[in-house]
């Protein structure tokens, strides 16, 4: 049976008919048949489909193997429906679908850039504030960053589980940052979210210059951790 | 035959073809007689070649040697979303070093999807007297060096466009060599750099250029330098904002409220990158004067995007993220009576659920609402074919249809049927079809429709649709007006490629990618069609390594005059008539 009917599809019998009425050779017309290779052709074809998926998850490229099978071998019965879906975040991504232009991507994807300096640091870096998902994936890069030219002393997840942030008897350094007003403020009062979008710029300010710069606090705490660095800012 | 050809002087039939614009009828007068023939291409002065390989640049300068203006298009349209591999090709220097020296007077250069170096426009800016227009259009390869190079040089610049290609952006300087006494900018597009250009000589250029009428900023243009700018130059008509976002402060409100009402042109609005929303009513004095609105960076949300819209009664176009909402859309249909072309592009591509409540229903409204609709292009994620056949009832003034179901294989979500019934009325009802791109779950019988209805159809693109080799049969066998053709990852074989050979010399191009094509068919139809470049790109290796009834990766064949190129890269291998030729 030609690899390119299938029994399954409605109308099959009026496809096979006028497809057989057309008589399409593997060959201009008048040409001789090549021998063999169609059985190659439909398996490389659903081989290359799966090499399409990019080599992720299994299970996610045996959910798009079945799709495309169930486009070669359509039968109403067998359609993936939206329902049947995996609640994966994001769907596995296929080069280049959907169709949409790599200015408009990057343009969506949003980047939020801002400049971090750390006081007594010959430069400054620029950081994407939307790649991070909390602060301390956040403070933890800056530490990264910047623990090469001096040490930032302090750690920021402390014993019996409580978070805590940069201890200030610790370190020598305090995340501070410029929000939309201009005021700078203190790293982690507000909510993540409320920090992206009002975060201009950020400074790792020397704790001796952090007294009396910051703006007091006047929302009460909102954050989710404990800020210990707060308290040491009360006591002084 | 009367001699027609000697009843007028040269001159006088040459006055008369100055008014025959058209490349089609151009042609056809160079077809009546030698002479006919002869005075045409003399007199001809716009050349567009829609792929750069179809012909050699020696063979366009010798049949027309006064050329003052030339478009030529490279890579297939697939290179935007990234299937062609980098270094394919499409290098635009071989031409500009041959009309370099053969036509000196040349005065408009534009490029879609080609490759153009530094040097290439250091050539241009110095070999070109008159030069006048360079539109870069989805292009790379060059520096703002390159663009330093034609403000400084090119004294009666008029318009510079880069469209959406790709700049390395190796300083913001370049904009400050256009010299003190240049005044002659009509149009200045630089909205795909992405850093800053040095604001002072923007400023300084836009106050002293009087017939700037097109000025598209780049995102690095903070929103507080927009009115000062829109104060130099109120004679703007069309408009690309920068970044739309500052601190809420009610002095650079009320500044830029005052600079927008001062522009009473103004017809296009673009940009909007970062929009704060308490900044849109900067915009709403001249919203009943606008015909174009580009909102497709904007990520507003509806409640915002409606308020604006519905104050757009003159709307012709409108590009919307999908934030828009089908409520959003009900609006547009209930305001903009005169919406030629809608684009509603997607805020969340790759993600698995619908992020918002965007359906076919927003479609449907607009279909309705707007009796001048004719191109749409339409992200989203559910379709059914009783919402296609709507919208074809009711649009069948329908020229350009592309709808992007985003999960491919989706059916239709109410029956749960392949979608091929409505896709079907849409090709029957729009009799004036040029472009038609399909997506979701589509059998042979969709092509069937295809074939048999779209006969003004001119360019179709199809993605994991169909079941055997009939649908590509129907498609070249019916579409009698088919230029181009794109197709990937579908069932399509050799079969209907072989049978159809000769229709793809009436056609400018084919893509096909990830389908069933195998090398020993691609080496057959190169063979046997000498007046097609059929080029293999496989990144795995050398295809013939592999048995010939393998499957290629992707294929692009052409039609050309000039034969195989030779630019090729290592990935590229042509099937020419010549054994010698194949290898890279």
């Amino acid at each position: 049976m030609p690899p390119d009917t299938t029994s399954e599809s409605p109308g099959s019998d009026v496809t096979s008919t006028v497809f057989k009425d057309t008589e399409l050779t593997l060959g201009l017309p008048g040409e001789a048949r090549f021998s063999g290779g169609k059985t190659c052709s439909k398996r490389g074809f659903i081989e290359r489909s799966m090499d399409l998926n990019l080599g992720d998850s299994s299970s996610s490229s045996s959910q798009t193997r079945g799709k495309i099978l169930a486009g070669q071998d359509f039968s109403s019965e067998s359609l993936v429906s939206g329902a049947g879906k995996p609640s994966a975040a994001k769907r596995q991504e296929v080069v280049g679908w959907p169709p949409v232009r790599s200015l408009r991507k990057r343009a969506l994807e949003g980047c939020k850039y801002v400049k971090v300096a750390v006081d007594g640091a010959p430069y400054l870096r620029k950081v994407d504030l939307e790649i991070y998902n909390s602060y301390q994936e956040l403070l933890r890069a800056l530490e990264q960053m910047f623990m090469t030219c001096f040490a930032i002393r302090g750690n920021y997840v402390g014993e019996g589980g409580r978070k805590v942030m940069y201890p200030m008897k610790e370190m020598e350094y305090v995340p501070t940052y410029e929000d939309k007003d201009g005021d700078w403020m203190l790293v982690g009062d507000v909510p993540w979210k409320m920090f992206l979008e009002s975060c201009k710029r950020i400074r790792l300010m020397k704790s001796s210059e952090a007294v009396g710069t910051l703006a007091p606090r006047t929302h009460p705490r909102s954050c989710t951790y404990e800020v210990a660095a707060d308290q040491q800012l009360k006591a002084r | 035959m009367p001699r027609m050809g000697y009843s007028f002087p040269e001159e006088v039939l040459e006055h008369v073809f100055s008014f025959i614009q058209s490349d089609e009828d151009r042609n056809a007068i160079s077809e009546v007689c030698r002479s006919w023939h002869d005075i045409e291409r003399w007199s001809r002065r716009r050349v567009f070649v829609g792929n750069c390989y179809a012909i050699s640049p020696t063979m366009v300068i010798r049949r027309f040697p006064e050329v003052r203006s030339v478009k030529l298009k490279g890579k297939p349209h697939f290179a935007d979303f990234n299937l062609v591999p980098e270094g394919w090709g499409g290098y635009v220097a071989p031409w500009i070093s041959a009309m370099a020296s053969a036509y000196p007077w040349l005065e408009e250069i534009r490029l879609k999807r080609m490759v153009i170096t530094d040097e290439s426009l250091e050539l241009i800016s110095k070999s070109f007297k008159n030069f006048k227009v360079l539109v870069l259009s989805s292009c790379e390869g060059f520096s703002t060096d390159g663009l330093a190079a034609i403000a400084a040089n090119c004294r009666n610049l008029r318009e510079l466009d880069l469209g959406e290609s790709e700049v390395e952006d190796l300083s913001g300087h370049w904009l400050s060599r256009f010299p003190d006494n240049y005044t002659s900018m009509v149009s200045l597009n630089i909205a795909c750099l992405g850093w800053e250009v040095s604001f002072s000589a923007l400023e300084r250029l836009v106050g002293r250029c009087p017939n700037l009428r097109t000025l598209r900023l780049n995102r690095a243009v903070p929103l507080d330098k927009l009115a000062n700018l829109l104060c130099r130059a109120p004679q703007l008509v069309e408009l690309g904002t920068g970044a739309y976002s500052s601190e809420l402060r009610p002095d650079v409100f009320s500044n830029l409220s005052g600079a927008f009402s001062g522009c009473k042109e103004l017809k296009s609005l673009s940009g909007f990158w970062d929009v704060v929303p308490g900044y849109l009513p900067a915009v709403y004095p001249i919203c009943s004067k606008l015909k174009s609105l580009n909102l497709s960076y904007a990520t507003i949300q509806s409640p915002e995007l409606i308020k604006l819209v519905s104050q757009c009664q003159n709307l012709q176009r409108l590009w919307v993220l999908d934030y828009i909402e089908d409520a959003g859309l009900d609006a547009l249909a209930a305001s903009c009576k005169d919406l030629r072309e809608l684009r509603v592009f997607p805020s969340d591509p790759f993600g698995q659920e619908p992020n918002v409540p965007l359906t076919e229903q927003g479609l449907v409204s607009v279909s309705e609402g707007c009796p001048k609709l004719q191109s749409v292009l339409y992200f989203c994620r559910q379709m059914s074919n009783a919402a296609l056949m709507t919208i074809a009832r009711n649009r069948p003034n329908m020229t350009r249809f592309r709808l992007c179901i985003i999960e491919p294989h989706t059916p239709d979500y109410l029956t749960l049927q392949p979608l091929d019934v409505g896709f079907g009325a849409i090709v029957e009802h729009c009799k004036d079809l040029r472009r038609l791109s399909l997506s979701g779950l589509l059998t042979d019988r969709v092509f069937e429709y295809i074939g048999t209805h779209a006969k003004k159809l001119e360019m179709l693109s199809v993605a994991f649709a169909g079941e055997s080799d009939l649908g590509l049969h129907h498609i070249l066998s019916g579409c009698d007006n088919l230029r181009k053709l794109e197709i990937r990852d579908c069932p399509f074989g050799d079969k209907a490629l072989l049978a159809n050979a000769a229709k793809l010399e009436t056609m400018r191009s084919l893509w096909m990618s990830s389908c069933s094509v195998s090398f020993g068919a691609c080496k057959l139809l190169g063979q046997k069609m000498p007046g097609l470049n059929v080029e293999v790109i496989d990144e795995r290796g050398p295809p013939d390594l592999r048995p010939e009834s393998c499957p290629i990766d992707k294929l692009y064949v052409y039609r050309t005059v000039s034969g195989p190129r030779f630019d090729m890269p290592g990935f590229v291998w042509t099937m020419a008539e010549n054994p010698a030729l194949r290898l890279s």
